[in-house]
């Protein structure tokens, strides 16, 4: 066993024990750590990829962004921050574990043909990621220019009715 | 001679050698020699930064005239080793409340955060800890750990303050990270490349002479970043008793404080490394000892002209702040952006006697517009003033005689 294999275990490990955390953790605010801590564990498999464009963006987007805002949003929303009602977990559970088990058989069936799924890695020496390529493909109309810009304008949308909402109108009491 | 020349490529490859010698397999190599640099890297951070803390005691000592430390030692400079073997053997206190986990975890996120940054930092020719293509990106991705921690101290400590303390951190933090990244484009576009050790090979020019703007902005953001005066309000003791650090006590207080000061170091370095040509010196591809000892003289300059503003300035107040995050700094890193990459793309082709000259004058004028806009804002606003000017005394024994001539000198 090599030493990346010791550290993909180890990795792949903690990402899924702090996803089935997620799951069944009882406060809403260790619901968010345990998933900051699973895409953490993402982030580290897209390095041992050799991914690390994916494995910096992981970070900053789900980590620094997406995770902030929903540990933010738990803050200013739950009337006590400490919600330890019963836990998240349905009594049902089982019937979901089976669903779940079943789905992933069903994946792991359907890509035995894929012939990259038998690949064995291997480690590319002296790699370095061509970010320019991915930002000439961007902003190239034979690319992924119109998708690109479609993306933009949605956020802006986004970001005009999230003002639209937040603004304190003249006159109007909030 | 090659020790002397560059120590820690000589010191790598001996070790490795050693290890294969033992019949370790190349992988395993790898991974141990990772393990020793960064725990070396780590640790010699910490201890470079303890002496850190002793200049700045004594610096700002002279900026308030008095002397700082002088006691322990010449000019008092092992005060900083006694003040950590106290903070060592202080007793842990954990209040009654806390959410043991995230409040345990906190101060290690953030001592963490702020030292993942090291391994892309190019500290001399050969001696970096990893080229990644996505460097300055890294850069930025560890900065949101940071804050991670800082949420989780205020929450997990169970006490208002610290939670609002958090908050108020935590929203300065983001909302500065607007103008930073924006701002950092500059060196990408100038350099090409997000790769550290891509941009310190490309200053043939400084690019602070390219773009004192970009610089000037990146300066000012990163001080908030680090949350020090005069952007300290997220310690504003008399609002928040003392911020998101509040419950903790001992080692995991002095993790914060150590924290604090490895980052306004860090910062220093990121900016040396971004805009002051990193290593690059005389003499420094011959030998690379000597960039390493470049590069640590220029961050000393940069992080101790960070304490003068530091020791000078009072703090802003938090409208002030956000003011001058999105009025100011956001916008004008904005057009700046947008006016670099039309400069840069048009005089691709020149010679950069051209180009350089052209791209400090588009800078200037920026810096001259800007300063003029706001000269221009603070004369039409009014302040209104609040209270009288004639001050009551307690004991009247020169009764005012002529009140004009004071109204007229005020």
């Amino acid at each position: 066993m090599t030493a990346m294999q010791i550290i993909f275990l180890i990795v792949a490990a903690v990402t899924l024990g702090g996803a089935l955390m997620i799951a069944t953790s009882r406060r809403m605010m260790h619901t968010v750590l345990w998933l900051v801590l699973t895409l953490m564990g993402v982030a580290v498999l897209f390095a041992l990829l050799q991914a690390n464009f994916f494995s910096v963006v992981q970070v900053l987007v789900y980590i620094g962004a997406i995770a902030i805002l929903i540990l933010f949003g738990v803050m200013l929303t739950r009337r006590s921050m400490v919600d330890a009602g019963e836990s998240l977990v349905h009594k049902n559970w089982w019937v979901v574990a089976v669903v779940i088990a079943l789905l992933f058989a069903a994946i792991v069936i359907s890509i035995q043909p894929w012939g990259a799924a038998h690949t064995p890695l291997v480690e590319l020496m002296e790699f370095k990621e061509p970010i320019s390529d991915l930002g000439e493909a961007l902003v190239d109309p034979a690319a992924y220019l119109i998708p690109f810009e479609v993306s933009s304008v949605l956020l802006l949308a986004v970001m005009v009715a999230a003002i639209y909402i937040a603004v304190d109108r003249k006159g109007g009491k909030s | 001679m090659s020790f002397f020349r560059d120590p820690v490529v000589f010191l790598t490859q001996w070790l490795n050698g050693v290890l294969a010698g033992w019949g370790l397999p190349p992988a395993w190599v790898q991974v141990i020699s990772f393990t020793i640099g960064g725990a070396i890297l780590a640790t010699g951070a910490m201890l470079f930064v303890t002496i850190l803390i002793w200049g700045e005691r004594k610096l700002l000592g002279r900026v308030q005239d008095r002397y700082g430390p002088n006691r322990l030692g010449p000019w008092g400079i092992f005060q900083s080793f006694a003040d950590m073997l106290k903070i060592f053997i202080k007793e842990h206190i954990t209040p009654v409340g806390v959410d043991l986990i995230p409040y345990n975890l906190a101060p290690i996120l953030s001592v963490a955060a702020v030292l993942m940054v090291w391994s892309v930092i190019p500290l001399s020719m050969t001696m970096y800890g990893v080229d990644l293509s996505v460097g300055l990106l890294y850069f930025v991705a560890v900065g949101a750990l940071g804050e991670l921690g800082i949420i989780m101290a205020g929450w997990g400590s169970n006490n208002k303050y610290a939670l609002l303390g958090a908050f108020r951190a935590v929203a300065q933090l983001i909302s500065y990270e607007v103008p930073m990244v924006v701002s950092l484009l500059v060196p990408v576009m100038l350099a090409g490349s997000l790769s550290m050790n891509e941009i310190v090979k490309q200053q043939n020019i400084w690019f602070i002479f390219i773009s004192p703007l970009a610089a000037l902005i990146f300066f000012v953001t990163q001080i908030a970043e680090v949350g020090r005066a005069p952007f300290d309000l997220v310690e504003a003791e008399s609002e928040l008793v003392a911020g998101f650090n509040i419950e903790y006590s001992g080692l995991k207080f002095g993790m914060f404080f150590v924290a604090e000061f490895v980052h306004a170091f860090t910062v220093a370095l990121i900016f040396t490394t971004l805009f002051l040509g990193g290593w690059r010196g005389p003499g420094a591809e011959q030998y690379p000892l000597l960039g390493f000892i470049y590069l640590m003289l220029k961050t000393t300059i940069v992080y101790f002209i960070a304490i003068l503003m530091r020791g000078s300035l009072p703090r802003f107040r938090i409208d002030q702040m956000m003011d001058v995050n999105w009025k100011l700094l956001t916008p004008l890193s904005l057009i700046l952006i947008a006016v670099t990459a039309l400069a840069v793309k048009a005089m691709q082709p020149l010679s950069p006697w051209i180009s350089v000259p052209v791209n400090i004058v588009l800078n200037l004028i920026l810096i001259y517009l800007t300063q003029q806009l706001l000269v221009r804002y603070f004369k039409r606003r009014k302040i209104r003033e609040v209270g009288s000017r004639n001050r009551p005394v307690a004991r009247l024994e020169e009764p005012v005689t002529s009140t004009a001539e004071s109204e007229g000198s005020l």
